[in-house]
């Protein structure tokens, strides 16, 4: 007979975290790049920024609007057809990823675009009188001197996507959060539903402090 | 070296239109330090900017060694600033970046050979005498030493101009003489033209040749720094020379002065240069029926000369009086009849 702890076999466990980490990490990784070109896209065509320009701002400010104002439960259900014609099939984990992406990208330009700003625009104007072209400027100063502020937003980025790969997964996604709610929830399995979520909330707390810990690396000088 | 015709520049707010700079016209000569003084919203940084064109102005033409900067391409553009170099008052140095690092950027974007960059780095930080702190971060660096980064950083592409944005304002006296005292030594030394902002009509005495005096967005005096300290002309311009060659009677001379019962005249007077070693007072004190008192005296060193000021109380009749602005005006002083 299969180990079983807390009602369900280890097989059922590993798979629901090696779900969990698939979801997270092919999420934070899609979900990076394209909030940080989003973010840069903002900071960049602002009123005063390095290439402004007002329809690309008023575009993509409004696209992260709608978008970060669905609530994730609705996104994944609504765009069903889409993650369909995307991977060919609505369930799994990586049907998951699609809206999962959708969700974070957006928060994640948000966040991003916060730090960018912080960024001081005497040291951007230094770069311009050094005769820096923009593409120099982004690469060399706006997000080096962003880094550290970068790596906390996303911190709290993968803390956000952790809860929304819960409800993905309850869609058919698997993972952690899946195994709560079915496992633990609907079937009355308290010990699990605690189990799980201490391994949540240590997995959170790892997450914060190693993000806390490259945050004041990078503000380090080099 | 640095021509600006009839610039004007106009900003568009919320709260209504601003003329930030209005057919300001000027001229730097190659090896001058060259200094803007005027308040805070004068548009003295605009006029800054037009020289290495962080501001684009709405009329006039901007000419940096011959080439039309307003008409140029941006690649160009680009190529020329790294003639310019450009010190802040608030340094704008990466602060998470070693000072090295600093140094070696406008070398690392235009793409300066690695060993080149070391060789280069190694010079200005010898130049601004920070070679013991090459690997130190910038946070921990004084003000005046982040400064001398700045302006190590200005010089490694070896520009021929050197733009200075209140380089000094943030920073206490004794920092304020040694970073003058650097630039200076940059001038001379390397034969590099400065173009400098400031607030601090002591910054211009200290080591300027040529000055501009800005208000409202409008260039209203400018000259050598000896004729402007001389013989200011507007009020502004007064204002501010007055900051360093105090030329008011104190309240409580004034006091004395107007206790006097006979016949008085009082005389503000200016020596310059040579005038200074004339033996004026000697010359007063011989002329009959006339007592000559001095209330107050200043002397000043401006662009490797001397400014003194005298003020002078003259007891006597119209006589002796008329005879001793004779002597005065003989000896080649500059004469001026303060009203009470």
């Amino acid at each position: 007979m299969e180990q079983e702890i807390f009602g369900i076999t280890v097989d059922q466990l590993v798979l629901a975290g090696v779900q969990t980490v698939y979801m997270l990490g092919w999420g934070m990784l899609f979900g990076t790049v394209i909030g940080i070109g989003l973010a840069l896209a903002l900071v960049l065509s602002r009123r005063g920024g390095l290439m402004e320009n007002r329809v690309v701002y008023v575009t993509v400010n409004v696209t992260i609007n709608i978008v970060r104002s669905i609530p994730f439960i609705i996104l994944l259900v609504a765009m069903m057809p889409i993650t369909r014609m995307v991977v060919g099939t609505s369930v799994g984990s990586r049907a998951a990823l699609v809206p999962l992406i959708v969700y974070i990208a957006p928060f994640i330009a948000r966040m991003v675009e916060a730090s960018l700003l912080e960024v001081s625009p005497g040291v951007l104007e230094a770069a311009r009188a050094m005769g820096a072209s923009n593409l120099q400027i982004v690469r060399r100063f706006l997000l080096p001197e962003a880094y550290s502020s970068i790596v906390l937003a996303l911190t709290t980025s993968v803390v956000g996507l952790l809860g929304a790969t819960a409800m993905a997964g309850y869609g058919g996604g698997g993972g952690v959060g899946d195994l709560a709610l079915t496992y633990g929830r609907e079937r009355f399995n308290t010990p699990l539903m605690i189990f799980t979520v201490v391994i949540l909330v240590i997995f959170v707390q790892l997450m914060q402090a190693a993000g806390n810990a490259l945050s004041r690396r990078l503000r380090e000088p080099r | 070296m640095i021509t600006l015709e009839r610039v004007s520049k106009r900003y568009v707010t919320k709260s209504g239109t601003v003329d930030a700079l209005v057919d300001a016209s000027l001229e730097v000569e190659q090896g001058d330090i060259f200094g803007i003084i005027g308040f805070s919203g004068a548009g003295k940084s605009t006029l800054l900017r037009m020289v290495n064109q962080l501001e684009v102005p709405d009329e006039g033409a901007v000419t940096v060694n011959g080439l039309d900067l307003t008409s140029m391409s941006t690649r160009r553009l680009r190529r020329t600033r790294r003639d310019i170099g450009m010190v802040f008052q608030q340094f704008n140095l990466l602060e998470t970046k070693s000072v090295y690092r600093n140094v070696a950027m406008p070398l690392l974007i235009q793409g300066t050979p690695r060993a080149e960059i070391d060789r280069r780095v190694s010079e200005v930080l010898r130049i601004v005498e920070l070679e013991d702190k090459r690997n130190a971060s910038i946070r921990q660096l004084s003000g005046g030493q982040k400064q001398r980064v700045g302006i190590a950083r200005a010089l490694a592409t070896s520009p021929s101009i050197l733009l200075c944005d209140e380089a000094t304002s943030a920073l206490d006296p004794t920092t304020t003489e040694s970073i003058l005292g650097l630039l200076k030594r940059i001038n001379r030394e390397m034969g590099v033209t400065i173009l400098l902002i400031t607030h601090q009509m002591h910054v211009i005495q200290r080591i300027c040749t040529k000055v501009a005096v800005m208000e409202a967005g409008r260039i209203v005096e400018q000259g050598s720094v000896l004729d402007i300290f001389t013989r200011p002309r507007r009020p502004i311009t007064q204002q501010f020379v007055r900051t360093v060659v105090n030329d008011q009677m104190p309240g409580p001379l004034l006091e004395v002065v107007r206790s006097e019962t006979r016949p008085q005249e009082l005389l503000r007077l200016r020596f310059v240069g040579d005038t200074v070693r004339r033996p004026l007072l000697a010359a007063l004190s011989r002329i009959e029926g006339l007592e000559v008192n001095i209330l107050g005296a200043t002397v000043e060193e401006v662009q490797d000369s001397v400014i003194c000021l005298f003020l002078v109380q003259l007891i006597g009749g119209a006589q002796p009086v008329r005879r001793a602005h004779e002597v005065i005006d003989d000896a080649g002083i500059l004469r001026e009849r303060i009203e009470i």
